[in-house]
């Protein structure tokens, strides 16, 4: 290796260029140095600490939209600064803030330790940000584990709880095999492409460029065919598509209500930015291939999970079963952008109208679950706005959005997903996704039906048994969230403004 | 400087949704049933003034037309405001029932009140916005908007059944529209004109024109799925249950106004866009209205015991004809469909207002149980005799010239069809009579003289009468003076039906 290369990879060291994810982290450490510094009558203001330390870094990140590497790249490679890389980490970034707004609300009604928990996020958080501007296979493969391995221990962190435990071990087993595939599938592209015998050659198959122009040149290759296989599988495995979304619904009931949100969330979407990262990088000459298949994830996944949530009577079986179908909808998303260049802004507005819905729901469960916190039945939904007009109000909106109904957030990005989805001619896809969401109204409407309507009784029937208040009132600052959340969900729906406009870029 | 009327039709939608966003901010219950009285009247008062304002000889011109980009302008979607021919009576259609339905229900001793003005607020604002809309994106938002609240007016408020009627209501519907959405978006790729915008699209199709087969699924998925929202038979089911437990504002808007969405879809976008694909569907289109709604649910609807369902059924066989109107793929039958369902949304109102009156004295809705009430309401009597022969379709009113017209377009696309149709009416003259006679007429029943010996048994109150009066002018005045809708109810046929009329299946031909 020459002088000059070393040179030309330090110049490529572009430490400010990385400013979000380095503030995240850093900050996520000075969390665990606060807790040992402070006395610990001051250890309840460290969360607010967190929040502001993710607030103010989310605010650096807004002001410096426009970054000097946009369309860059740096750490020799490793990185690739994009537009929806930057969309990625606002978006990042707002799903981790309203997680720790969630984990104020429910930690306190445990005897866990809590500090831990907001170190996570952050480093989670900030994992996800390089994941969705990773332009190297090594880069991918360590962010997404950085992920996983954060994941494991917030999803069994209510360890004195046996779900909870279950689902960490669940997710730890399933998680492991998904990492394992995914490397298997790397290794195949790697050794498809790699020309490691080749003494000083530094350019290897790990990196998407040179991924790309050697499946451009060899579209039927079958080795890699088997490797982009094995690494949509692992993909498949994070956004829990079918048919490796099995390990979904026990997982979602046993964490604990934020890891849910987490999970159901910034989870799926780094699954998402990943893939369109892959399909439209490296993976862009094997169309062919990739059309099919994402075509059929699609329909599997948007049926499987609408019909599997219509029996569940857990709130967050059925957040994690419906959350199954909306990654189908996604990935109709992604199977619409390979032909339809604007498919990829239409799925990260869903993606953001989803975070809305989505978080405004979960914030309502994290106020009325109760000591078990696994145990959410639909049936404490009962009078519920009666008992709190606000939260009932709050879980229409979100619900509504969610199925899609006008006037509310979600509906437009359906729509748009439609539009892009009927222009890329996928007619049959989007037959069975309108059937998706007619099947969904059901489950969701039977959820608002639970909340709002009261159930017709005999006179002198005992009131249902599961009815119960809000177990935490919201304070002042939850109600501004979640009445936040709802509002931008419905102005959303009808005022687009520049959001529109970015769109059809 | 006069005021501009495209504001007022701005307007007209504006102020429902913004009291309504008054009382949802936490307004006294006292100040919100004052407000929202004005709010439901507000609206009536102008799209009656937009009607007198309506330039004569506008064609196929929109008048009164605004546009605002919302940020979706990229995709050809703006809120587009404006009325055409087509869409004015449709217009002051929802301003009238909507009137009616809003003071009707300020006096309707609710729970949780204020909320359910809210509701019927949205609901009025959404109807008002639906016949308004030039652009299709937001022709399907208003009428979500106008949907939802509905669906847990339904459920919140409604009589028996409601959880079940509520869901199964939400699950057609949202079929229905679901289906009509993807019919809309096939339009807007298909056409070629990547754009939600009527006149664009019109002008888009005209150029460039659509292949015939893209036609022919589009408009059976528009056709299937506004058919949906107007009760086509066999997709009826959830419209005499919904209508059943609804309460009597929302059956009032829902069966008077929204539930003709549908149908004027069909004449003002999907016949005039889709002439092509209109021919492939005319005779299942014909066969199931005909056929289905017409006879079979005629028959139903002599056979119900309850008044409230029977106006639901009955309102479900009414929309047969206004189908075979627009089967007949003609001028004079799309004309007498605008006309019949201004007719029939103010009548149906009517008869569901009545029936409710008769609910609060009776406190039964089984035609059995009651009796004799003419003489002790004479008032109320009066009213829901009128409101039966107006439904029937008697001289005089509104919905007289409707069914005219329709089965004179009828005639000349297939005689045996009309047949069926003419012999429709002596169905609903049974019906319709029958009940009118069983609920005042005759010696009082048990049920009547019980409960006029307990309570004391008052006639029409003026919260009740004002609505009716309301109801039933504007039936007579359209019964005499046809003119003032078909004027430009014409001008703007004349414009865009053309095309369609040449699409007539042949057997029509012959007897012009």
């Amino acid at each position: 290796m020459t002088p000059e290369i070393l040179r030309a990879i330090a110049d490529s060291n572009q430490w400010w260029a990385i400013g979000p994810e380095m503030i995240l982290g850093a900050a996520a450490l000075a969390l665990l140095v606060l807790e040992i510094l402070l006395p610990k009558e001051h250890h309840r203001f460290i969360p607010t600490a967190a929040i502001v330390a993710q607030a103010v870094t989310l605010l650096g990140t807004l002001i410096n939209f426009q970054t000097a590497w946009l369309g860059q790249e740096t750490f020799a490679g490793m990185l690739r600064h994009t537009v929806y890389g930057q969309v990625a980490r606002v978006f990042f970034l707002v799903s981790s803030l309203l997680v720790s707004f969630l984990a104020t609300v429910c930690l306190p009604r445990t005897r866990m330790p809590r500090i831990e928990f907001y170190h996570l996020v952050m480093v989670v958080t900030a994992a996800m940000m390089l994941l969705a501007q990773s332009n190297n296979f090594v880069m991918l493969f360590v962010a997404l584990e950085t992920i996983t391995i954060g994941f494991y221990i917030l999803v069994s962190y209510f360890r004195d709880n046996p779900l909870s435990l279950e689902a960490g071990l669940k997710y730890l087993v399933m998680g492991a095999l998904s990492s394992a595939i995914l490397l298997f599938g790397i290794v195949l592209l790697y050794g498809a492409v790699g020309k490691v015998a080749v003494a000083g050659q530094t350019h290897t198959g790990l990196e998407f460029p040179i991924l790309a122009d050697f499946l451009r040149a060899n579209p039927d290759n079958f080795v890699a065919t088997v490797g982009t296989l094995l690494v949509l599988a692992g993909i498949a495995f994070k956004i829990g598509a079918f048919p490796f979304q099995i390990w979904i619904p026990d997982v979602y009931q046993g964490a604990p209500t934020p890891v849910t949100a987490f999970l159901a969330v910034s989870s799926k979407s780094a699954g998402i930015a990943v893939l369109l990262i892959l399909v439209h990088g490296p993976l862009a000459a094997l169309q062919p291939l990739l059309g099919p298949v994402l075509i059929a994830a699609a329909a599997a996944t948007i049926l499987f999970g609408n019909l599997a949530a219509l029996t569940q009577r857990n709130a967050k079986r059925l957040m994690g079963l419906s959350g199954v179908s909306h990654a189908g909808y996604l990935l109709l998303g992604v199977a619409a952008s390979l032909t339809v260049s604007w498919a990829i802004g239409a799925v990260w507005f869903y993606l953001t109208t989803y975070l809305l819905a989505a978080m405004a729901v979960f914030g309502v469960m994290a106020h009325l679950a109760g000591k078990d916190d696994a145990d959410q039945e639909l049936e404490g939904y009962d009078h519920l706005a009666k008992d709190s007009p606000l939260l009932a109000g709050v879980l229409a909106v979100g619900v509504g959005s969610l199925a899609g109904i006008p006037p509310l957030a979600g509906f437009v990005g359906k729509l748009l997903l439609f539009v892009a989805a009927f222009q890329a001619r996928l007619y049959w896809l989007l037959a069975v996704a309108i059937v998706g969401v007619v099947i969904s109204i059901y489950y969701y409407f039977g959820w608002i039906k639970t909340a709002w309507f009261e159930t017709w009784r005999l006179p002198g029937a005992a009131e249902s048994p599961g009815a119960h208040p809000p177990s935490t009132e919201p304070t002042l600052a939850g109600r501004l969230t979640l009445g936040l959340l709802a509002l931008a969900t419905v102005l959303l729906g009808f005022f687009q403004g520049p959001l529109g406009a970015w769109l059809q870029r | 400087m006069t005021f501009p009327n495209a504001l007022i039709l701005q307007l007209a939608i504006a102020t429902p949704l913004a009291a309504a966003l008054v009382i949802a901010l936490g307004l006294p219950k006292r100040f919100s049933v004052k407000l929202a009285a004005v709010a439901f009247v507000v609206p009536a008062v102008m799209a009656l003034w937009l009607w007198s304002q309506f330039p004569a000889g506008a064609g196929a011109r929109y008048a009164f037309t605004s546009q605002t980009s919302t940020g979706l302008d990229a995709f050809g979607i703006s809120l587009h405001l404006g009325l055409n021919g087509i869409a004015l009576p449709m217009f002051v259609l929802a301003g009238v029932v909507g009137a009616a339905a809003g003071l009707y229900a300020l006096r309707s001793g609710a729970e949780r009140l204020k909320i359910y003005l809210m509701l019927l607020l949205i609901m009025q604002g959404g109807l008002m916005g639906v016949f308004a809309s030039i652009d299709l994106f937001f022709f399907y938002f208003f009428h979500e908007l106008a949907l939802i609240p509905t669906f847990i007016m339904v459920g919140t408020w409604g009589g028996r059944d409601r959880n079940y009627a509520a869901m199964k209501m939400t699950i057609y519907l949202t079929a229905g529209a679901m289906l009509s959405l993807l019919g809309l978006i096939a339009l807007y790729v298909k056409s070629g004109a990547d754009s939600f915008d009527l006149l664009v699209l019109r002008d888009q199709i005209a150029a460039e024109g659509l292949r015939s087969t893209w036609g022919k699924y589009i408009f059976g998925a528009l056709m299937f799925g506004f058919g949906t929202l107007v009760s086509l038979w066999p997709l009826h089911t959830w419209a005499p249950l919904g209508y059943g437990a609804a309460p009597s504002s929302a059956a009032m808007l829902h069966a008077g106004v929204l539930k003709k969405f549908g149908l004027y879809g069909l004449i003002q976008i999907a016949l005039p866009l889709l002439p092509d694909g209109a021919a492939h569907w005319v005779w299942v289109l014909a066969l199931l209205a005909g056929l289905g709604n017409v006879l079979v649910i005629g028959f139903i609807t002599i056979a119900q015991r309850d008044l409230k369902q029977m106006i639901g059924y009955s309102s479900v066989m009414h929309m047969g004809y206004c189908f075979l109107g627009i089967a007949t793929l003609s001028l004079a039958g799309a004309g007498g469909v605008i006309l019949l369902m201004f007719a029939h949304g103010l009548s149906v109102a009517l008869l569901f207002m009545l029936a409710t009156s008769v609910h609060h004295r009776t406190h039964t809705f089984e035609l059995s149980e009651m009796g004799g009430l003419a003489q002790k309401a004479p008032v109320l009597a009066a009213f829901f005799v009128a409101g039966t022969l107006a439904s029937i379709g008697l001289p005089g009113f509104a919905n007289f010239w409707g069914e005219l017209t329709i089965f004179v377009a009828l005639w000349n696309f297939s005689p045996w069809l009309s047949a069926v149709a003419v012999g429709g009416i002596i169905i609903s003259a049974v019906y319709g009579l029958r009940a009118a006679a069983q609920v005042f007429f005759g010696p009082p029943s048990e049920q009547v003289q019980n409960a006029t010996a307990k309570l004391p048994f008052p006639d029409l109150e003026w919260n009740e009468r004002l609505p009716a009066l309301i109801l039933l002018a504007v039936l007579f005045f359209i019964g005499f003076w046809p003119r003032a809708l078909s004027g430009p109810v014409d001008g703007t046929l004349r414009e865009i039906y053309p095309a369609v009329e040449t699409r007539a299946p042949a057997c029509s031909c012959a007897y012009r």
